[in-house]
């Protein structure tokens, strides 16, 4: 797992690339949350498109995610999800906590 | 006479352990032909299977074996997912959308869900000697139907 970042126009952008499991999760959970400490933006957009695998464990970190930004009332987009990722996003209703931005 | 072909893999269960588990049977349905959806289908159902080894099965710092068996019987493709692990307690339970005994540590609970999802059975049996996952798929299942045979 690589994960980039910029921000733009007070919005961060944060580019997955790689495969997003329970090998990955740590990892991926430690650096999007010092990433997300930043405090120079006002929403936040995760890009999927370089992202070449997701399971379940993918939606436990999201939302654990999620859930440390709602307290500072920082809303998270999802962008670019594979056809794979949006059958797991719909499934356990994602878009509802995350919408989707095109 | 039905195609048929098995491969075998038993490995330790650790997370890195799951892209592999993952690639290997991917590789080995390549024969059977499927479509890339199928097979991003099958990765998933089985990098779910083995999480939950990874991640249940040996709740002390010493880890066992994770087993992978993959048949191919015609265009059914079945994959056993083993352990010898504590054993799931309560399968029903653990089979249910958002159920997790880790709820802490961020596990969506989702994954018999997904597997149930991806694949086109699932079957559990789980008892204190261990925990076995039986997935099977039919290849090539919806371009069948839709030729007509």
């Amino acid at each position: 797992m690589q994960i980039k970042s910029r921000i733009h126009n007070k919005v961060l952008y944060v580019l997955l690339c790689g495969e997003l499991d329970e090998h990955s999760a740590s990892y991926t959970r430690i650096t999007l949350d010092d990433i997300f400490d930043k405090p120079d933006f006002e929403k936040i957009v995760v890009d999927l498109s370089e992202l070449s695998f997701m399971d379940s464990t993918g939606i436990g970190v999201l939302i654990g995610r999620y859930k440390r930004m709602k307290e500072k009332d920082i809303p998270i987009f999802i962008a670019n999800p594979s056809s794979h990722a949006e059958k797991i996003f719909l499934m356990t209703g994602l878009y509802e906590l995350m919408p989707k931005i095109v | 006479m039905k195609y048929s072909n098995f491969m075998e893999v038993t490995f330790k269960a650790l997370s890195v352990n799951e892209g592999f588990a993952r690639v290997c049977v991917a590789s080995f349905c390549v024969q059977l032909n499927p479509s890339v959806d199928e097979i991003t289908d099958i990765k998933t159902a089985v990098s779910e299977a083995v999480t939950n080894c990874v991640v249940h099965a040996y709740p002390t710092s010493v880890k066992g074996d994770v087993t992978l068996r993959c048949e191919l019987e015609g265009d059914l493709i079945t994959i056993t997912i083993s352990d010898k692990g504590v054993g799931i307690k309560d399968i029903e339970k653990a089979r249910e959308p958002f159920f997790s005994t880790k709820p802490s540590a961020e596990r969506s609970g989702m994954g018999f869900t997904v597997m149930e999802s991806f694949m086109d059975d699932v079957q559990v049996v789980s008892n204190s000697f261990g925990t076995s996952v039986k997935m099977t798929k039919k290849i090539n299942a919806e371009q069948s139907s839709v030729a007509g045979f």
